[in-house]
């Protein structure tokens, strides 16, 4: 029998605050395995993309340097890129509901090497469904455009869907249940439409100015930018970033709620 | 059971007491206008097992989630083996067990346990830890196909993962069959002779008497007793004595040996005492106290007014 004490200065924390590869294989294994994610985030934008962006008219209409098909194939990587990023962030809306982050809050991992895991996996998710849809493009050679206007759009669409892992970890925090993605769904779908996503929006027209104050039209322009050419307006800039900071805040804020209480 | 109790001596080879686990000084915790935890003062030894007894709305749970850092308190000091209860925890020195919750349906059972070892520095192996709570031929089963027995063994599986020094139990044998609970328990004591400490929440008397080393009994926000099971239960029991009696001296009586407390309603006085037969005595040979009655209570009931969940216990009960 060893000694009736235990000497605390014997135990160790783990490096990183908990952050390990172990963690990050099985979320991302978990977030294979959920079917609905998938069919939202991975074959949806790939299904409009074929329904759309392969219509013959649009093949032969020119857009910037490429065609309409491109343009419409840039749109669908970041509506993907934004619905995977977004559920990514939200699954701890799930988490919170089956007590799981209490759970996690027994043990070393600290939040912040709890978010940054759920950053890999939203963004991981975002690239999965980006790759996604530019293989379709791909395969079905409908789309035109320069080969580095592709991959730059493809990577700006991705590393841009950042701002909607945050806003789906808010919601995530803002909305404890666990089918917060019911909502979140068509929610994405009303701003991805007056975002300019689904259609171009009149930059000048009401509806235009409306647009531009909405969380993904910076990134829907930026992201068809190295398509259309020209100077990127200092706009779709401060959107991406205002928004961002709006997001990350109110994670923040909601998640400092959410230690406090209990 | 050996005696390696901390609290008492000390076995080879430790020259000094080990840190007590759980330290507890002037302790409050509000809730806006709701005061929940009233100011408790407690010390537990390592090795120790004690119930935290109470009813429900005592501020047992109140008090462990700050113990497990989940909260702080509004004033006071808590530390956990010597630290401050998060920094305990990112050691590796706390596990919880909870009833309910606290795991995600959608993983395997060994994913589970494969996910929260990862995060702690050092663990025991994940096909042991397994092994040891008889859900290695579950490995594979989704969390949520277990049943509600399968689901309970994983949560202690995980929370013996880090080898902890201080191990919380909310109300940890609910639902278990006869069997269970005393392979439970003994395993328990088996840990405790190593020093580990278990804190149990529980509302049942009988159990806090069955299993633990120590009762803290909680209501209201205080400490209302603290002792070994029988101590508490003397406590909690005793008898009434009524009589009609003019001019009682309530100083004396409330000196005499074993007596809890002294009402006066009229020309009747109650007095509430674990050794009757002395206060009767005191009565009948000393004061003109007559049609003196003497009457017991039940445990629960005493236990009740003890923790003051009864509004009419004090002299109610004749």
């Amino acid at each position: 029998m060893t000694t009736a004490t235990i000497d605390p200065t014997t135990r160790r924390v783990p490096p990183l605050g908990g952050f390990n590869a172990t963690m990050l294989g099985i979320e991302l294994r978990r977030m294979l395995r959920n079917r609905r994610t998938m069919a939202f985030t991975l074959i949806m934008p790939v299904v409009l993309y074929l329904i759309i962006g392969t219509n013959s008219s649009y093949v032969t209409e020119k857009s910037g340097h490429g065609n309409v098909s491109a343009y419409i194939l840039i749109s669908m990587a970041a509506y993907g890129a934004v619905l995977a990023a977004t559920s990514g962030g939200a699954m701890v809306a799930t988490e919170r509901a089956l007590g799981w982050s209490r759970q996690l809050r027994l043990t070393p991992l600290s939040p912040i090497a709890y978010i940054a895991t759920k950053a890999c996996i939203a963004m991981a998710l975002g690239l999965t469904s980006v790759v996604a849809v530019n293989v379709a493009g791909v395969v079905t050679n409908k789309a035109e455009m320069p080969t580095q206007d592709w991959i730059f759009a493809a990577l700006i669409a991705w590393l841009g869907s950042v701002v909607f892992g945050a806003f789906g970890l808010f919601m995530g925090y803002l909305l404890p249940s666990e089918n917060v993605m019911q909502i979140l769904g068509p929610m994405m779908a009303g701003l991805a439409a007056i975002g300019g996503l689904w259609f171009p929006i009149d930059s000048s027209s009401v509806l235009g100015h409306i647009s531009a104050a909405t969380p993904i039209y910076g990134l829907a322009n930026l992201a068809r930018w190295p398509l259309e050419g020209g100077t990127p307006h200092l706009i779709w800039v401060v959107n991406l970033v205002v928004w961002l900071a709006i997001f990350v805040t109110g994670a923040a804020w909601r998640m400092s709620k959410d230690t406090a209480r209990v | 059971m050996t005696s390696m109790h901390t609290d008492t001596h000390e076995g080879p080879g430790t020259g000094v007491r080990g840190v007590p686990a759980v330290s507890l000084r002037g302790v409050t915790k509000d809730f806006g206008h709701v005061h929940a935890v009233r100011g408790i003062d407690l010390d537990i030894q390592q090795g120790e097992i004690v119930a935290f007894l109470g009813p429900n709305g005592a501020g047992k749970t109140t008090t462990i989630d700050m113990v497990l850092g989940l909260s702080t308190p509004t004033t006071g000091e808590i530390e956990v083996m010597g630290q401050k209860p998060r920094t305990a925890i990112a050691h590796g020195l706390v596990s919880a067990v909870m009833q309910t919750g606290g795991l995600l349906k959608d993983l395997t059972v060994k994913e589970t346990v494969a996910y929260m070892a990862s995060l702690f520095a050092t663990t025991a192996d994940v096909d042991d830890v397994l092994a040891r709570a008889g859900i290695a031929s579950l490995a594979d089963r989704k969390v949520g196909k277990c049943s509600g027995g399968e689901q309970q063994r994983l949560r202690f599986a995980l929370a013996l993962l880090p080898d902890p020094a201080l191990l919380l139990l909310d109300e940890p044998t609910t639902g278990m069959d006869v069997e269970g609970r005393r392979a439970f328990w003994n395993a328990i004591r088996e840990d405790a002779g190593k020093g580990r400490t278990v804190l149990f929440a529980t509302h049942y008397l009988e159990e806090a008497d069955q299993y633990a080393d120590r009762i803290v009994l909680v209501s209201k926000g205080r400490i209302v007793a603290d002792g070994t099971g029988s101590e508490v239960k003397a406590l909690a029991s005793g008898r009434t004595v009524r009589a009609t009696i003019t001019n009682p001296d309530t100083d004396r009586l409330a000196g005499l040996g074993g007596v809890d407390s002294v009402e006066i309603r009229g020309d009747s006085i109650y007095v509430h005492a674990k050794d009757s037969d002395a206060v009767a005595r005191y009565l009948l040979n000393e004061t003109d106290a007559r049609d003196i009655e003497i009457t017991s209570r039940g445990l629960e009931d005493a236990f009740l007014s003890l923790t003051g969940d009864n509004d009419h216990s004090e002299g109610d009960d004749q």
